[in-house]
């Protein structure tokens, strides 16, 4: 079977969402073929084969996109809305929080917001300060939003196909490091559930959480921890929120051990939930307090040894993962 | 009558006056109940501003679709929410619109076409793109009014919102009721420019200042902006001159609004105004009282369902979330 990147897989998802369902319509800044089919490409091509009016090339207006995207929502399309990178969602909190998260709860079930925003970020990138956050956890801890992000090229084209049938708002955050990834071609039609994590890589001594990019990391680690005799399972979340929580507490009752890892900073990000919850919900089987590692606690530095020292690193996993388990 | 006028049919008239008493009983009722101690919710008076609302929905068809604010009283009354259930809502109760999840400043009833009732200001103009956009898409010809006020004219919002609606040539309304204050500020206090309609130009698009008192100045300007949206021309800015009668919300502090002014607006009250033209167009006092009677009426039987009327389940707090899937 055929290789493709996520970039591909997230077009023909989208692509073939389109084709399906005339309510699929895509909206975002420099999107259309005149603008060369988005800056990550992800549209290219769309705007020929689907017209304008589906494909549209919107202004720099990101609070009226997104607006225009829970207004198409509430009519019965299913808008899928670009903000070009992660950091501007600050402009369109209103529209995504006040309204595309609370319009079903607020009417009663009347008016479900089926949009997609898909959005990108990513540390490593060189782009310095205002363009590389993670903000996963301002949405996860939203009630009414789906938050979404995939670590491969197959799970990219079945979790946007999934996002696309869902009846709620989704952010979809695409890291720019992943873009080139390939996997195998899952195929039309192919769709990852929300809600559903993947156990990446089973193993026995410790749990790693994640999702995203980070996902490579811990699976790197966990196959040169192999030969020292220490086995790692890895859980690809997938879904960030709401997550799989029933995956999550079998692997960690399994192991005993749980670390959570992600590249937003750690204080007050998803790793602090998991590793809450995961306290509450498995002490009888935790040989040891939950670890977390996630990004340093300033914003992202521009200087390439700078951001590499920003992020995770695979060092900091393996000597994580050596005190849990007590071999450091 | 202004000397321009445009003229409006007697069954038109008839329609507009009574979704404006419909508009203005339900604001009575609301502050009586508030005096007198039988609830105690937020309200937001559109004492003054009914005319406006009122000749605005008389403009659209039926499943047209509004966008409004927490002051939107007059939109969703005069749009046609069934009574009950608006009242129902506003009460917090089970039988309202929303069951209750929404409250007075988050109306929603899209069998009326009351699409979203927002409480954070400006926020309702990028969303009613967005509905005009879904028929531009799908073709089904509906037009999208959005109501706002003079103050959310200074949010980001609105100008990304004219600016994309022109772009797109969207079937939207702009529809502000400038009443003067945006909470406590006054209008001078928040914006130098002479008005808000001339902000249209900025944007290629259609632009009309009329007296929101006068109902030969606001159903005209309205239905002219509904009629060209369907066409496919595109959005137009309306905004209607009015007067918040009263606080900012009901019970609120108002000893910031002059006056001498005060007494000046109340010389403009819509509400005389229309009345004398309903009598020149020959409907009788008797013809029109019994209209507000039988408004009254069903009124005070709505409120008394309302009152009656279950309290949401506590589990409704764990539902609508998001879809239940099982
Ligand atoms: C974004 C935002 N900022 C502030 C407020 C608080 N607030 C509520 S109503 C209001 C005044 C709005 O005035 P205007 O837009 O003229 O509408 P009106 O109340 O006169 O109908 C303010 C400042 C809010 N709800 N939303």
């Amino acid at each position: 079977m055929a290789e493709i990147t996520m970039t591909q897989a997230l077009n023909l998802a989208i692509d073939e969402a389109m084709a399906d369902d005339p309510g699929v319509f895509c909206l975002g800044e420099d999107v259309a073929a005149k603008q060369g089919g988005g800056v990550f490409k992800i549209t290219s091509g769309l705007s020929e084969k689907y017209g304008e009016n589906r494909i549209r090339a919107t202004p720099i207006s990101e609070t009226a996109i997104i607006g225009a995207a829970v207004g198409a929502a509430l009519a019965g399309q299913r808008p899928i809305a670009e903000i070009m990178l992660m950091n501007f969602v600050g402009v369109c909190m209103d529209q995504i929080v006040n309204h595309a998260a609370k319009l079903r709860f607020m009417s009663g079930g009347q008016t479900p917001c089926p949009i997609v925003i898909r959005t990108t970020t990513g540390v490593g990138v060189g782009f310095g300060g205002q363009h590389s956050d993670m903000l996963e956890a301002w949405f996860a801890h939203v009630a009414g939003i789906h938050v979404v992000t995939p670590s491969n090229a197959a799970d990219a084209r079945g979790l946007m196909r999934a996002s696309i049938d869902a009846n709620d708002p989704v952010i979809f955050i695409e890291n720019i490091l992943c873009y080139g990834l390939k996997s195998e071609d899952p195929g039309p039609g192919y769709r990852v559930p929300l809600g559903k994590a993947a156990v990446a890589r089973e193993g026995s001594d410790i749990s790693i959480i994640t999702y995203g990019r980070t996902v490579l990391d811990a699976l790197s680690v966990a196959a040169d921890l192999e030969k020292e005799g220490i086995s790692v399972e890895v859980i690809d979340l997938r879904t960030i929120a709401p997550y799989d929580e029933a995956t999550v507490l079998a692997s960690v009752r399994k192991t005993g051990r749980a670390l959570t890892l992600h590249e937003a900073v750690r204080p007050f990000g998803t790793g602090a939930e998991l590793a809450a919850n995961i306290q509450e919900k498995c002490w009888d089987s935790l040989k040891g307090p939950v670890r977390r590692i996630g990004g340093t606690f300033s914003a992202v530095p521009f200087a390439s040894h700078l951001e590499q020292a920003w992020i995770p690193n695979k060092a900091d996993i393996v000597a994580q993962i050596k005190a849990s388990v007590g071999k450091d | 009558m202004a000397a321009n006028a445009k003229e409006i049919d007697r069954d038109k008239l008839l329609d507009i006056y009574t979704r404006t008493m419909k508009v203005n009983r339900t604001d009575e009722k609301f502050r009586a109940l508030l005096m007198q101690g039988k609830v105690a919710v937020m309200y937001y008076c559109v004492r003054g501003q009914e005319l406006v609302s009122a000749a605005a929905m008389a403009a659209l068809e039926k499943d047209d679709y509004v966008v409004c604010t927490y002051r939107g009283q007059g939109e969703q009354t005069a749009k046609g929410i069934p009574i009950e259930k608006w009242w129902g809502e506003c009460l917090g109760k089970a039988t309202g619109t929303c069951k209750g999840k929404g409250g007075t400043m988050h109306i929603t009833d899209p069998e009326t076409g009351i699409m979203v009732t927002t409480g954070v200001v400006g926020s309702g103009l990028p969303i009613a793109n967005g509905l005009a956009m879904a028929s531009q898409n799908n073709g089904d010809g509906r037009v999208t009014l959005v109501s706002f006020g003079d103050g959310a004219a200074n949010i980001g919002g609105f100008h990304e919102a004219m600016n994309m609606a022109q772009l797109y040539k969207l079937p939207v309304v702009f529809l502000c009721q400038n009443n003067r204050y945006g909470e406590h500020t006054a209008y001078a206090d928040h914006t130098d420019s002479p008005n808000i309609a001339s902000r249209a130009a900025g944007y290629g698009m259609p632009g009309v200042t009329v007296d929101g008192n006068n109902v030969h100045e606001v159903y005209p300007a309205v239905k002219e902006a509904v009629d060209r949206a369907r066409r496919g021309e595109g959005p137009s800015l309306v905004e209607a001159m009015c007067y918040r009668m009263m606080g900012h919300f009901f019970g609120s502090d108002f000893s910031y609004m002059p006056p001498e002014h005060l007494a000046e607006m109340a010389a403009e009250d819509p509400l005389p105004k229309l009345r004398k033209v309903m009598l020149e167009h020959q409907f009788t006092e008797e013809e029109l009282d019994s209209i507000v009677d039988g408004i009254n009426a069903e009124i005070d039987a709505a409120v008394e369902h309302a009152l009656a009327a279950p309290l949401p389940d506590v589990s409704e707090i764990y539902k609508d979330v998001l879809e239940e899937v099982n």
